[in-house]
């Protein structure tokens, strides 16, 4: 349940992002997920969106309650995955296979920000 | 704050692998196997809640009938014994101590089931009103157990395995039933919307009926998050969201469990006024038409206007709606009308509905002060 992927980096705050050139893609780790239980909506930003660092781009939610979503990165939103507002319980199953959304990297410098995987296992022991 | 406490099925909880938090002063179980799950077996079959924490009190004496109806807002006086009956205590200014369930054993005696979060503040509220009544308040919160058994399938179930027959018992009535040599406290009473029953004992037999209601594997252990799924669906009030010290219980919209024909009781006064027109906001239901989920305390707008609040609103678990129960300006309370809740940075709009948020299956039967 406490998978930590490696080769991706991580938020303090729970979200992942994979770094695939100047785009980068955003999820929410395993943990996150076991911690919410079962996930029945996500509020995702349009296409074309600016995202910025730290600070709120989406929520998840479970019956019981909201979470917000905070950017690894700061950037404009490329890609959506409309599919998981269907299937919101595809977190559930697999955190690191239900991505969110993807961001052409605005601030390459932010990456330092962001944790390594060894670094986020220590966080969400 | 005192130390968290816990219910005596505390340690059955931890090893059914409960996720287990704080609420209301007790450590207690959310979910076991997931709301949704408890939620759905307590619709279509039977589930069990520990709810220990609940607060007993007992009030005995010969004024006991004249003084629990000058300070519940129902009538017991004329009810025969054995009846359970919903009301609230008001403060003076109409807004709610708390509401409870009073259990009328005789003449002489009532039995009171109030919030866990309330038991000490409504004890002191009950001890201090006593004055010029010929009555004794008693705290037994500590003396009892509690678990709730809700479903559709509860009244055969509880016969098959306990062996206890409750089919003469009517809705919101209560008897002594003798089982395994314990004394239990059976009502046909809950908090869910559906058929079902509460049982009373002390924290031994309250240990036992759990173990042989779980070993029976046909009650699904439920926690306290889908005990409030289930309740919102019912639109049944929680302390401190539809009702609390700052909504008058004609705002909560419970106006049926109050007996303004009485000829006194505490908070009437307000009450009374609100009732020839004084009114100026209350608990309506409301529907989303876009798909968001709307949560206690999101504000609810009306183009540029706050017109009020969210009390409790879920992704309804039975209906796969958004819904949520409001605190409206008045204006705004007809059915239909257009509102707008805030939802993080967004407006999602919607409108004024009724209250029933899923198809009731359970008709309770014999009911006339809590229908």
């Amino acid at each position: 349940m406490n998978k930590v992927l490696d080769g991706i980096l991580y938020n303090p705050t729970h979200e992942w992002a994979q770094i695939q050139g100047d785009v980068a893609t955003f999820g929410i780790t395993a943990f996150a997920a076991s911690q919410l239980g079962t996930v029945v909506f996500v509020d995702l930003p349009a296409l074309g969106a600016k995202v910025v660092q730290n600070k709120e781009f989406g929520a998840v939610e479970s019956v019981k309650a909201a979470s917000d979503l905070f950017a690894p990165l700061s950037g404009l939103v490329v890609a959506v995955n409309d599919d998981l507002v269907g299937d919101p319980e595809a977190i559930n199953k697999d955190a690191f296979g239900a991505w969110m959304i993807k961001v052409k990297i605005a601030a390459p410098a932010e990456l330092k920000n962001l944790l390594s995987p060894d670094q986020y296992r220590a966080v969400s022991k | 704050m005192d130390e968290v406490r816990k219910t005596c099925l505390y340690d059955k909880h931890v090893a059914l692998g409960a996720k287990m938090e704080p609420f209301a002063g007790w450590l207690m179980p959310i979910e076991y196997t997931g709301i949704i799950a408890e939620h759905t077996a307590v619709r279509t079959k039977s589930g069990m809640f520990d709810v220990s924490h609940m607060g007993e009190i007992m009030v005995k004496g010969p004024d006991a009938l004249r003084y629990i109806d000058y300070v519940t807002t129902n009538e017991i006086a004329s009810k025969p014994d054995g009846k359970v009956v919903y009301g609230m205590m008001l403060y003076p200014n109409g807004t709610v101590v708390d509401d409870l369930l009073t259990y009328k054993v005789s003449a002489t005696e009532l039995f009171l089931v109030v919030n866990a979060s309330n038991v000490a503040k409504d004890y002191a509220w009950l001890v201090e009103q006593t004055e010029g009544f010929d009555v004794v308040v008693k705290n037994l919160s500590d003396e009892y157990g509690e678990v709730a058994v809700q479903g559709p399938a509860t009244e055969a179930l509880l016969r098959t395995i306990m062996g206890i027959e409750l089919s003469d018992l009517e809705a919101f009535t209560f008897k002594h039933v003798w089982w395994d040599g314990h004394d239990l406290l059976v009502s046909r009473t809950g908090y869910t919307g559906e058929d079902g029953f509460e049982i009373y004992a002390d924290p031994v037999a309250t240990n036992e009926v759990w173990d042989v209601l779980l070993a029976s594997k046909e009650i699904l252990p439920c926690g306290l998050g889908c005990r409030d799924t289930l309740r919102f669906e019912a639109a049944l009030p929680l302390y401190g969201h539809e009702i609390s010290d700052e909504i008058t219980a004609l705002e909560a919209g419970l106006g049926f469990f109050v007996k303004l024909d009485k000829p006194d009781f505490i908070g009437k006064g307000v009450l009374v006024e609100q009732k020839n027109g004084s009114l100026k906001r209350k608990v309506v239901g409301i529907e989303l038409t876009e798909k968001a989920i709307p949560r206690a305390h999101y504000e609810v707008y009306s183009g540029e206007t706050k017109i009020g609040y969210v009390t409790t609103g879920y992704l309804s678990i039975s209906a796969g709606k958004p819904v949520a129960m409001a605190l409206l300006d008045l204006a705004y309370t007809a059915m239909g009308t257009p509102i707008q809740v805030q939802i993080r940075n967004k407006r999602i709009p919607g409108f004024v509905r009724d209250k029933k948020f899923f198809k009731k299956s359970y008709k309770p039967k014999g009911d006339k002060a809590n229908e």
